[in-house]
């Protein structure tokens, strides 16, 4: 048994948006693998909560007219990741989310649920942010759409207003369209564990392969939420793509990043970590785009 | 507050069945408590360990951390699901048994339910892929090798059998 006060199971997003305003402390609940897990820590006993779990509107991946995917928050990991849209167009992200804990956790857990819980060490945050993915919000008062970037404020707080929910993350086709990317993740195991780094870049290379028209580049736990390496990418943006030009983008890393010290790394291993990801996964992007080095 | 309660209509190893459920509940608390489904077991109960996996129309879930309300029209599988009426082993059972792949047996019925998902897809997978797939089960007993020569024998006993039609 959780120890929850009580629950309200929502039968459509404007059944689940009209709980939300008759009981502002409810906390929403998506696929629940972090919310039930505090829960039995006694994080977050004792709480009412909202059920959107069955919300099926909530879910499946879309390609509207202009381009723009939309992936309804409460589509699962596992889904995203069998999405042929998704493996036909921005194949860097099924990539990440495939790194999620495990089967089972990739089942439940939701990709709306991995950005609203607002950890700096989401596996799909970075990959997000490298796409320039939008989040689409609904509230009393109507919908808005804000950068994924402005929508991480600190750990764990997000820019939800009271009595929104989280609807979609859009992927807009200027984000992925002639961009290839890759993903890195480090951690001490290949299941089951959280990312002690995580690094997402998507570039993309002029028409003869030579240059390096648009990079993106983006971290989970390089700092306290995910984050996008502008001085990284401005080394590289316009620039002829040489061994030297690798070495510079590693280094340029540093300016933009603010890694702690915690148990899983110490801060100086990780700026160590984050200028081998990043060359790494820059040249692996270069690579699978048909450029040479 | 209260205890407050809902009706669950869903379907559970083939026959549909409902019952008043606390709504507290999580499916692993449901299954065992309320149908006797003790092959589902409680390990970890924070999604860790997969001793509790069951299949929810098809897909592999942690019960422990899936609320037990969640399952209204749903289809749930569990290895009493598997066994044959008269007490048959289904073939991934068998395999375990026959390549040794349980020593306590507390994490088996979950290592046999994700098996049996991805067996179900009836495709040819390397033993790398195998253990990227059975990931979200642990075993602290057996090493996962035999684990893993269960699953392998009975893909392609399936394929076999699928092959010749």
């Amino acid at each position: 048994m959780y120890d929850m006060k009580a629950l309200y199971e929502a039968e459509s997003v404007d059944h689940a948006l009209a709980l939300m305003q008759e009981h502002p402390d409810a906390l929403v609940m998506a696929g629940g693998s972090d919310v039930l897990i505090k829960m039995r820590e006694g994080k977050l006993a004792g709480r009412e909560f909202v059920s959107i779990y069955m919300l099926d509107e909530m879910r499946g991946i879309t390609l509207t007219k202009d381009g723009t995917i939309r992936i309804g928050s409460l589509t699962s990991f596992s889904h995203v990741i069998r999405s042929e849209i998704v493996q036909q167009h921005i194949p860097v992200l099924a990539e990440a989310i495939s790194m999620i804990g495990g089967p089972q956790v990739r089942n439940i857990g939701t990709i709306g649920g991995n950005t609203c819980n607002g950890v700096t060490s989401a596996d799909s945050g970075a990959t997000l942010m490298a796409l320039d993915a939008e989040v689409e919000l609904r509230g009393p008062e109507g919908t808005r759409v804000i950068p994924l970037q402005k929508f991480y404020i600190k750990p764990g707080v997000v820019d939800i207003k009271r009595g929104e929910l989280q609807m979609a993350l859009l992927i807009k086709k200027e984000g992925y369209e002639g961009y290839t990317g890759h993903f890195i993740k480090y951690a001490m195991r290949d299941a089951m564990d959280i990312a002690t780094l995580g690094c997402s870049v998507n570039v993309r290379l002029s028409e003869d392969k030579q240059t390096i028209e648009d990079c993106r580049v983006a971290f989970g736990v390089a700092g306290p939420v995910p984050m996008r390496l502008p001085s990284a990418e401005e080394v590289v943006r316009g620039a002829s793509i040489s061994d030297d030009l690798m070495h510079a983008f590693a280094e340029a890393t540093e300016a933009d990043v603010n890694p702690r010290t915690s148990w899983r790394a110490k801060k100086e291993f990780r700026l160590h970590l984050i200028k081998t990801m990043a060359e790494r996964a820059l040249r692996a992007c270069i690579t699978k785009a048909g450029g040479t080095i | 507050m209260a205890p407050q309660h809902k009706l669950v209509s869903f379907t559970l190893n083939g026959k549909p069945t409902q019952k008043m459920i606390d709504v507290r509940a999580s499916l692993s608390d449901m299954l065992r408590n309320d149908y006797s489904m003790h092959s589902v077991k409680e390990g970890c109960e924070v999604g860790e360990c997969g001793a509790c996996t069951v299949l929810i129309d098809g897909e592999t879930f942690n019960s422990c951390i899936y609320l037990a309300v969640w399952v209204e029209g749903k289809d749930v599988v569990t290895t009493e699901g598997l066994t044959g009426e008269d007490g048959t082993l289904s073939d991934i059972q068998q395999s375990f048994v026959d390549e040794f792949a349980v020593q306590c047996g507390y994490c088996t019925p979950g290592f046999i339910i994700s098996a049996e998902a991805l067996l179900r897809e009836n495709k040819r997978y390397t033993r790398d892929e195998l253990r990227k797939m059975m990931a979200g089960n642990l075993c602290r007993c057996t090493g996962y090798e035999n684990i893993i020569n269960a699953v392998e024998k009975t893909m392609e006993e399936r394929l076999e059998a699928k092959a010749k039609g």
